[in-house]
């Protein structure tokens, strides 16, 4: 009879299970997140998603919603793993008016492109993203925002050069690149190597099987090959360990150059001393000192409503870039409300708004976010939107900006992003769309 | 011997027993009445993912709990399969997909022939790590050299659309009619398998090898037709995990994770049972899903994700062991006494009003 009980049980979670309904109802904007708190990514996940709910918190709180109309959103834990994305998505997309997903995983981005276009869903995914999802021709709803990884590449070339003395000092150095063992560390292989080409330095990439806690073999690599500058694309428990192997072959640490993914206080305070002096590439600079980060602690914590729970992570390089992709993202909702009507939209007319996502300096600056981003143009081909980028060093204590703002070389790199998606297009039988601006 | 004249006397008299006619009542509902009323979260994220791990867990189960092998590698014979079917479909595309499919299946029972062979000379804890060796090979070999995912620099893959005879399945009954289809042929095959003069050579060689041997019964060629038999099934289950649920191909996705996964799903189901892969496969990935969305719902508002998260996976591990303790045999004798309960209540009452 145990059995029969438990089968009452389970009947009875089922119904609950079942009959659980989404947050949002008619007027209100339902922001479906895929995030992650467990797992090896967790730092990431919970000071990025920690971001974005503070700040769809203070539209809330602050403003009362997105002109009247209030934001919500619920969480489901992906572990970063791309079959727990896609069974979120499938669970999520139901909800009602849902504005966009940000799964913050290029790994659930490439299992979500096929799904994104037949469900009309935009997919954000600032600061990563396949290279070929910038083509909006090809990609209606797919979003790198800021900043994808050839731009990331070019950037971080670009900056070595200006340290060297300008771009034709490149010429002959030698340039080791570290990458994690996953698709997103991937990515940008041949980019790299097209730069090569270009500028004319010798290239060695070695990959470090994920998560990425042993990385001898790698750095004895590294110490044979005795290279001028190594760039760290790293993600997660992989960076600290590299900045402290780093340490342990003897590689300057001020010649490591961290990515996006490999910029946070999460990476270096783990590392400890070795981490003095490290180098990185950010979109937005970490610190509480922007009006918006300030308005977050005030109104947000202020009212026991914070998300994170170590206070001392605010204003970190997550917890920051999670408040810009906030920006972007309620932007892109205000923006598509001045076409469609002050009403919750559906995901298709929040596509219209990402679309259109113009942030002059003037309106950055309206937002509190002046230094925190420079400014963002999307377009119906362009799916970016010519962000800009700085350096950051690491003093021990806290990051500070080393850069003024680093444009990357897009007219290099646009072709490989049109070359990528045509690929695309003609495996999957696609039109691209015709883009008139 | 006895048993078997009643038996086959049973089978002669009624043709339509319990156990058959459920599984047609079952056949109704899952093409007739599933497909139409299931919603697309249901067809999409829960039967789709549900059925490939059935299929690969009826394919580790030919291998383990009939011919006694155990095998640490199933995630690496999806992969093989998953890659196989692509690559048919990329570089052959005139290939209707059913035969992607099935020469993927082949792809993979080579494979897996490959690294059967260590069982000729090891047994066991042994042959379980030996098997290891095949799920890092293909996982290494996968993302090392570019080829196998069309120099895709990010290593991942699209999977096609899925089309049968030049209809585009592109709607979630659409995939989930599909896998359906495929599993319920592999199923059907491997059942009649088991049932011929092989299958009792699996049963022979697990139960006493030196034995086996001695009454005749090719164990070198047994063994490698058990591994060659599993890793087809397992193969093809790689290619609906990849063609029909995630519709993306990574070699990351294919890890040692998903070898035990499945080797759970076969442990906790009941092996040597092919309904025992379906009740397993039905365990480990309904029963996630549903504490995790009862978990929402009722403390979803007091703590986040993670917290949930974590407690669920305590809660999960406890029940796992709570049940193995409870019925080491699995899932499918939890069943089977639940099924004698029913029937005997049935013939009380059917005597008390008859």
């Amino acid at each position: 009879m145990n059995v029969l009980n438990s089968i009452k049980l389970a009947t009875v979670a089922v119904a609950i299970a079942v009959g659980a309904s989404f947050p949002a109802s008619a007027d209100e904007q339902y922001f479906p997140l895929q995030s992650y708190r467990v797992g090896p990514y967790a730092a990431g996940g919970t000071g990025f998603f920690g971001g974005f709910i503070d700040y769809l918190n203070l539209i809330n709180i602050r403003d009362g919603g997105v002109n009247g109309v209030k934001l919500t959103w619920s969480e489901c834990e992906t572990q970063y793993e791309v079959e727990r994305g896609v069974e979120c998505y499938e669970r999520q997309k139901t909800g009602k008016n849902v504005a966009a997903f940000n799964p913050l995983s290029l790994g659930i981005q490439i299992a979500l492109l096929e799904r994104s276009r037949t469900d009309k869903i935009p997919i954000i995914t600032i600061d990563h993203g396949q290279t070929a999802t910038s083509d909006g021709r090809v990609f209606p709803y797919l979003f790198p925002l800021l900043m994808n990884p050839p731009s990331e590449t070019s950037a971080i070339i670009t900056y070595i050069g200006q340290r060297e003395g300008g771009a034709e000092k490149l010429k002959g150095k030698k340039i080791v690149v570290l990458y994690h063992g996953s698709p997103y560390g991937k990515e940008t292989i041949p980019i790299f190597e097209l730069l090569s080409k270009k500028y004319g330095f010798e290239l060695q990439q070695i990959e470090v099987p994920h998560p990425g806690n042993d990385q001898q073999a790698q750095w004895l690599t590294i110490r044979r090959a005795k290279p001028d500058y190594v760039v760290l694309r790293g993600w997660g428990v992989m960076n600290p360990v590299a900045i402290k192997s780093a340490q342990k072959v003897g590689f300057p640490v001020d010649h490591l150059i961290g990515n996006v993914w490999s910029n946070s206080e999460e990476d270096v305070i783990p590392a400890g001393e070795a981490a003095k002096g490290y180098i990185s590439l950010i979109t937005q600079p970490s610190g509480t000192e922007f009006p918006v980060v300030q308005q977050v602690v005030d109104k947000v914590y202020g009212a026991g409503k914070g998300n994170l729970e170590d206070k001392k992570r605010i204003g970190s390089v997550y917890h920051n870039l999670g408040i810009v992709n906030g920006i972007l993202n309620v932007e892109a909702i205000r923006i598509a409300q001045d076409k469609f009507g002050h009403r919750a939209l559906s995901s298709e007319e929040v596509q219209w708004g990402f679309e259109h996502l113009r942030l002059d300096e003037k309106r950055i600056a309206e937002l509190g976010a002046v230094g925190l981003l420079q400014s963002i143009n999307v377009t119906c081909a362009d799916h970016e939107g010519e962000g800009s980028v700085k350096f950051q060093q690491w003093d021990g204590k806290k990051w500070s900006v080393i850069s003024d703002w680093v444009k990357p070389d897009r007219v290099l790199l646009r072709p490989i992003i049109e070359a990528a998606a045509e690929k695309y297009a003609i495996e999957n039988d696609i039109k691209p769309r015709v883009c008139t601006e | 011997m006895s048993a078997l004249v009643e038996q086959a006397q049973l089978v002669k008299t009624s043709w339509l027993t319990p156990s058959r006619a459920g599984i047609a009542l079952l056949f109704v509902a899952a093409y007739g009445i599933v497909p139409f009323t299931a919603s697309g979260y249901l067809l999409d994220a829960i039967l789709t993912p549900f059925l490939a791990l059935a299929l690969a867990a009826v394919g580790l189960n030919v291998l383990t709990g009939y011919a006694g092998q155990v095998s640490l590698g199933s995630a690496a014979f999806m992969a093989v399969g998953a890659y196989a079917a692509y690559n048919f479909n990329l570089r052959i595309p005139e290939l209707p997909l059913l035969f992607s499919l099935v020469l993927a299946g082949v792809v993979a029972a080579a494979v897996g022939l490959v690294f059967g062979l260590p069982s000729l000379r090891l047994r066991g804890f042994y042959l379980a790590v030996s098997t290891l060796a095949a799920q890092f090979f293909v996982q290494w070999a996968l993302t090392k050299f570019a080829w196998f995912s069309n120099d895709n620099p990010s290593g991942v893959i699209d999977a096609p659309p899925l089309s049968i005879a030049g209809a585009l399945l592109t709607g979630a009954p659409g995939r989930y009619v599909f896998c359906l289809t495929i599993v319920v042929v592999a199923t059907f095959l491997t059942v009649r398998l088991l049932g011929s003069q092989s299958g009792r050579n699996f049963i022979a060689v697990r139960d006493h090898e030196v034995a086996a041997k001695v009454i005749g019964v090719p164990v070198l060629r047994t063994k490698l037709l058990a591994f060659g038999v599993s890793s087809f099934l397992v193969g093809i289950a790689g290619v609906l995990w990849a063609f029909a649920y995630l519709r993306t191909v990574e070699p990351d996705g294919f890890n040692l994770d998903r070898s035990f996964q499945i080797l759970f799903i076969i442990i906790i189901g009941g092996l040597a049972s092919i309904r025992g892969s379906f009740l397993g496969a039905a365990f480990i990935v309904v029963f996630p899903l549903l504490l995790s969305r009862v978990g929402e719902a009722l403390l979803g508002n007091v703590f986040d994700s993670g917290v949930l998260e974590m407690s669920q996976r305590i809660v999960i591990g406890g029940l796992i062991i709570v049940f193995l303790i409870a019925e080491p045999k699995g899932l499918v004798a939890l069943v089977d006494r639940l099924e004698e309960q029913v029937s005997r209540h049935a013939g009380r009452l059917k005597r008390r009003f008859i």
